[in-house]
């Protein structure tokens, strides 16, 4: 499929000190993937190497569900990266996973960019794959975590 | 342990900046800017540069210490010091760290300086243009969230949602800075006014952000010297006074994906009781503010966390009318600020905070004790100073 946004932007790719391969390796299975503490079970996002409610170094990961709810959102006009020049407006959100300890998502809420949002809609997942591209220096294909109302 | 603060023991001798430029305009680099902004301040404090003795700077400033010691052939370096990231959160924190160098006995003149050429290095506004991010960025950049104004929007939004604060608060902070650059010589926004019909019908960057809603970028140097009391009396006649400087965020305000535990804050929610208890004032107290603007929707939020007015009352005190020096209840920005007079990366309003109690603002608050200046909202870590008179000293 093709991006919401324009090709060009930065791709995404595994922090090298591997704090967050898990997430996207999951991404490109289709699967939401977070961090969860083997010790004290809470959920954690962003990635950190200690659960910062109990301090435990024992921080796996857990599938959770691939929905939540808008929690709040913008809507960017002005370029500022010459791949969006010519996108225009485009809708960003930012996603609450109550299931997940509410930890929240940031990503591009799909459909008219005009659209008017509400706080609280309910969202589910729609991932974009992107295929590598070693011409622009991208040597793996990734997935991107976008969001549409249900 | 009241008297482990900096109140009474230290004061601003004396401050200065280079000219200020539009963006990638100044026709010097950074590093000269730097050091025209410290010796204005010195000529401002009546001393020798050859005083001074330390150094602090905030965001990770690319003009060193050392060199800055080298190039002003100072007889001795007592103190370097920098407050790491967060944008401009550190420009009170730059000034506190002075103060405690000054009352730890590290050093007797300490300068807080800021130099900002973004011609020479480049943009804050402006994304990324590598082919592959990782880390932090890697959950925002390719959805098109990467500049601050973009990072910092959605806090405004749930503003809005959760305390019924409404639009118009965010342009009469935008129209009350424009006001006040138009009598402001160094304002680089001089001669350029803003109308309200000017905002209504300027572009979106972002929404709920308008351009005028938004910081400018500039290139410039600002400075201020800050010696012990009793020294800086010595060499001048308006000394001021930081009453209190603290800096800070509260739990998680560093977490990563927009995860902070309080979302909807500018990061002063923990620095202010702290911040009053120490300067032995209260918000009923302020005569004059001066809040950062990276965005007025942090103003907003950071005027309700430092109890100069409340998410109840926020619509009816932010207004145009109360916002602007010298007849409005709670004036605001009065150099133009970040918005107006020049983004010197918050400094800027730390210096008109100062030139309020000397009363040589070119927007003063007659008979102004006691002086408000913060900076960064909603970043990491902020900061906020309270200046006072000899007269707020009491």
């Amino acid at each position: 499929m093709s991006g919401y946004l324009n090709p060009g932007l930065p791709a995404p790719v595994a922090a090298r000190d591997g704090l967050d391969t898990a997430y996207w390796e999951g991404t490109r299975r289709h699967e939401l993937w977070v961090q969860k503490c083997d010790d004290c079970g809470t959920h954690q996002w962003g990635p950190e190497w200690m659960c910062h409610n109990c301090r435990s170094f024992e921080v796996g990961w857990a599938q959770v569900a691939a929905e939540g709810v808008i929690y709040s959102w913008e809507r960017p006009h002005h370029p500022v990266h010459p791949a969006l020049a010519g996108q225009g407006p485009y809708l960003v959100v930012l996603v609450e996973l109550p299931h997940a300890d509410n930890l929240r998502m940031v990503g591009n809420l799909l459909g008219d960019p005009l659209q008017e949002v509400q706080i609280g809609a309910a969202v589910e997942v729609v991932y974009e794959d992107h295929p590598a591209d070693p011409d622009r220096g991208i040597s793996e294909p990734y997935t991107l975590v976008q969001w549409q109302v249900v | 342990m009241t008297d482990l603060t900096i109140r009474g023991k230290v004061a601003v001798a004396g401050v200065g900046e280079s000219v200020y430029y539009k963006r990638a305009q100044s026709p010097e680099p950074e590093f000269k800017l730097v050091l025209r902004a410290i010796l204005a301040a010195c000529e401002d404090a009546g001393i020798d540069p050859s005083r001074i003795d330390g150094f602090c700077s905030y965001s990770n400033d690319r003009n060193l210490p050392a060199r800055l010691a080298n190039a002003l052939g100072l007889p001795e370096l007592r103190f370097s010091n920098m407050q790491w990231g967060s944008g401009g959160g550190g420009a009170a924190a730059a000034i506190g760290n002075a103060s405690a160098a000054i009352v730890s006995g590290s050093a007797e003149c300490v300068v807080a300086f800021r130099g900002l050429a973004q011609g020479q290095f480049g943009r804050f506004g402006a994304g990324p243009k590598r082919a592959t991010i990782s880390g932090q960025g890697a959950y925002t950049v390719p959805y098109g969230v990467m500049s601050p104004a973009q990072t910092y929007a959605m806090r405004s939004t749930r503003l809005f949602h959760d305390h019924g604060v409404d639009p118009s608060t965010l342009k009469a902070v935008s129209l009350a800075a424009y006001h006040h650059a138009q009598s402001n010589p160094r304002a680089v926004m001089q001669g350029r006014p803003l109308t309200s019909e000017g905002y209504d019908e300027s572009r979106w960057i972002v929404e709920p952000f308008r351009l005028y809603d938004v910081c400018l970028e500039n290139d410039g140097a600002a400075a201020v010297i800050v010696m012990a009391a009793d020294a800086a009396k010595d060499v001048t006649d308006t000394p001021v006074y930081p009453l209190a400087i603290q800096q800070g965020g509260g739990h998680r305000s560093g977490a990563s994906v927009h995860n902070q535990t309080d979302y909807t804050t500018s990061s002063f929610k923990t620095v202010v009781p702290h911040l009053y208890r120490q300067a032995e004032v209260g918000p009923e107290d302020v005569d004059v503010v001066q809040s950062y603007e990276n965005f007025t929707g942090g103003v907003v939020m950071s005027l309700i966390e430092h109890g100069l007015c409340s998410y109840e009352n926020a619509n009816e005190m932010l207004t145009f009318e109360n916002l602007i020096a010298p007849t409005g209840s709670m004036p605001l920005n009065t150099s133009g600020g970040n918005l107006a007079e020049c983004y010197m990366h918050g400094l800027g309003l730390q210096i008109e905070a100062i030139r309020q109690i000397r009363g040589d603002s070119s927007n003063p608050v007659e008979g102004a004790n006691v002086s408000l200046a913060n900076a960064g909202p909603m970043v990491e870590v902020v900061s906020t100073a309270i200046f006072g008179s000899e007269e707020a000293l009491g």
